[in-house]
């Protein structure tokens, strides 16, 4: 919804958000549902009420509990059967410096700032390691934004007793917190409240008044920065960027003006401008965001463009270019299938507003920046919250290289006579395994990320996959997958649990990057094999259908199972009878069992 | 603006805020009347009040005005 996304007006959003409740309720029923919970040291009211909204937007829809005005310590450390029996996915912990207890005072001496500081944070780290062992679940904490006023003035920052210069080592100590646990987020007071204007920001009128630590006109501000972080933390970031060439990556025309004049490097202003872009965009793709050129162009000019001696981004960092004279709708969806991602993950950068157009006529979901001046775009994509990082794991900082590889197998297949030689030719080898430490991050993004190959779209956060890992009646199993044109990391996840002599798949799911390589039978096999180990005798297997995953409908069929319900929604019920004379069904992957 | 202006106004402001085409408001519409007009959508009614007339109550008015009337009346004295 346009009203919701970045540069949003905030009155406006304030003003309307009965009508845009209302408005996102009816346009989409397809949704996360998750429980949030949102201990206040201010009043949260509107904060929920805007959250809710950003959140909506994103396909989430949330259940909420609310700590009473200021009780976010009590509702944290004391029992809490109301809190226990909610159940919270996420704890969104909103203070700010309105709750430090103890400032330092002028007078104090060095030892008793230490020992404040000391205190404040202990207080907190208190709670939180309270939180995860008491609800296990994601924590969302804000940092401190600075304060309204500077007894030592420029000093306050520098002086041990000043108050800035507190809050930043807080800051720091809740830094190094958010380090150590992974299923712990800061939310950047200190940077949003900066962005927004400290002293907008903290209009004591709404604090006195209302208790609200910040001015009520801001909240939409920072509702959508926490929004973002939960989106992240569901999986719903966005994974690859399509952009424009032409007066987007670089000024002029390169068909027209040719590639000697085109404007890049250091020399002008505006060629600076797109020299800092293009070193912008090329940062992304250390980070696993898949690049992408779709342009109208010539592929000779496109790529003579690209090669420009004081350009920044290569031919070489994008994984698809697509410069050729078709619309640019049916181009984006052709690089969602050569990619096998959603067109939902994709960002359309351009700057012809034309262009954009057409693209959210038919992709409402796409992010689209609306680019103006070019000077402009890096904040106007930045401040989008697309590529929120949270816990960056291995395969993301070898992305592009592994999307390549796979470009690169799909090219050797056309050269094989059949499929088998192909698939012999990969020399593929796996290693399936219960869920380990080191995985945790890449599992819980598998179950978020997938949705073709998805049995039940059952969705995992990393607190959740933890907590199956460790509970006994549960298989956990992961596979990851290696050939010879590289490493695709972990690429399928199972989750079933035991009761008694039964065995139930909670979750099945794979990344389609490794379809038709026998991997889901190389996974079958492990879970046959572990089952048997543990006396299972029936496996079951669920169905649901969604938009999205018809291609696994009857997936359970192909695994020998047999269907023994069918209800009107489609959902289906299958059974497997373990047996003595199981064989396996892998033929083409060396499976490497750690276990062995 | 006279004062049946900002009575017009107002009526347009309300409905946004509490998103009720329904609502009109009198001299002595107050809190009570309309469902949804609790302490906490009050500040959301005052910002957007304050905003589209381009003025600001002080705090003592903000708690103690007792209806529509007596708002319009401290409108007027700003714009």
């Amino acid at each position: 919804m346009r009203e919701l996304e970045y540069p949003f007006d905030n009155s406006y959003i304030l003003k309307h958000k009965k009508l845009l409740k209302r408005k996102l309720l009816e346009e989409n029923n397809n949704y996360i549902e998750k429980k949030i919970a949102l201990l206040g040291g201010s009043t949260t009211s509107d904060v929920k009420l805007i959250l809710e909204l950003f959140l909506l937007n994103y396909g989430i829809k949330a259940e909420f509990y609310e700590s009473e005005y200021n009780k976010y310590w009590e509702d944290a450390m004391f029992d809490n059967e109301k809190l226990m029996e909610f159940k919270p996915d996420i704890i969104y912990i909103h203070t700010t410096n309105k709750n430090i207890l103890e400032y330092p005072l002028i007078t104090d001496k060095n030892s008793d700032v230490k020992a404040k500081l000391e205190r404040e944070y202990e207080r907190y780290s208190t709670m939180w390691n309270h939180l995860f062992e008491t609800y296990n679940c994601t924590i969302i904490q804000n940092n401190f934004d600075y304060p309204t006023y500077r007894l030592l003035g420029n000093k306050d920052a520098t002086d041990i007793r000043g108050k800035v210069n507190f809050l930043t080592r807080l800051n720091l100590k809740f830094g190094e917190y958010a380090e150590e646990h992974q299923n712990f987020f800061i939310c950047d007071l200190n940077y949003i409240s900066a962005s927004y204007g400290l002293d907008a920001w903290a209009d004591e009128f709404y604090y006195y008044m209302y208790k609200y630590a910040l001015s009520v006109s801001a909240i939409p501000t920072l509702a959508y920065q926490i929004a973002n972080i939960i989106k992240a933390i569901l999986g719903k970031n966005k994974k690859a960027l399509v952009l424009d060439l032409d007066n987007t990556l670089w000024g002029g025309v390169v068909g027209d003006d040719g590639v000697e004049n085109l404007v890049i490097g250091p020399e002008t202003p505006e060629s600076q401008v797109y020299t800092d872009f293009q070193q912008y965009i090329k940062l992304h793709k250390d980070m696993g965001i898949l690049l992408n050129v779709d342009s109208k162009n010539d592929e000779k000019n496109a790529l003579d463009g690209l090669n420009h001696p004081d350009g920044i981004l290569k031919p070489n960092d994008f994984i698809v270019i697509k410069a050729n004279w078709e619309p640019k709708s049916s181009n984006l969806e052709e690089i969602s299938k050569e990619l096998n991602i959603g067109i939902d993950s994709f960002v359309f950068v351009d700057d012809n507003p034309a262009e954009r157009e057409i693209i959210r006529q038919n992709f409402p979901n796409v992010g689209i920046p609306d680019l103006d001046s070019p000077y402009k775009y890096i904040k106007l994509i930045d401040h989008q919250g697309y590529f929120e990082g949270l816990n960056l794991s291995k395969e993301d900082y070898n992305k592009t290289e592994m999307y390549k590889e796979n470009i690169e197998r799909k090219k050797s297949m056309s050269s094989f006579k059949n499929y088998e030689d192909y698939l012999i030719s990969l020399e593929m080898t796996s290693t399936i395994d219960e869920f380990t430490s080191n995985y945790m991050a890449r599992i819980a993004q598998l179950t978020n990320k997938s949705n073709q190959f998805n049995l039940t779209t059952k969705r995992y956060t990393q607190a959740e996959i933890e907590d199956v890992a460790r509970e006994q009646e549960y298989i956990t199993l992961y596979g990851s997958l290696k050939d010879k044109f590289g490493d695709n990391g972990v690429v399928s996840v199972i989750i079933a649990h035991q009761k008694g002599e039964k065995l139930d798949i909670d979750l099945w799911i794979m990344s389609c990057r490794v379809l038709k390589r026998d991997m889901e039978y190389a996974m079958m096999d492990a879970l046959q094999k572990e089952a048997k180990k543990r006396g299972v005798k029936e496996i079951y297997g669920y169905y649901y259908p969604t938009l999205k995953n018809g291609m696994v409908r009857d997936f359970y069929g192909l695994q020998g199972f047999e269907k023994i319900e069918e209800d009107e929604h489609r959902n289906t019920v299958w059974k497997f009878i373990v047996t003595d004379n199981y064989e396996n069904k892998n033929k083409y992957i060396k499976v490497e069992d750690k276990n062995e | 603006m006279s004062r049946e202006e900002i009575f017009k106004e107002l009526d347009e402001i309300f409905r946004e805020v509490f998103d009720d085409e329904s609502i009109h408001v009198t001299e002595e519409t107050k809190a009570d009347d309309i469902e949804d007009w609790d302490s906490l959508e009050h500040i959301n009614l005052i910002v957007a009040i304050e905003e589209h007339f381009n003025m600001k109550f002080n705090m003592n008015e903000v708690t103690t005005m007792k209806n529509v009337g007596e708002m319009v009346d401290i409108i007027l004295e700003r714009i």
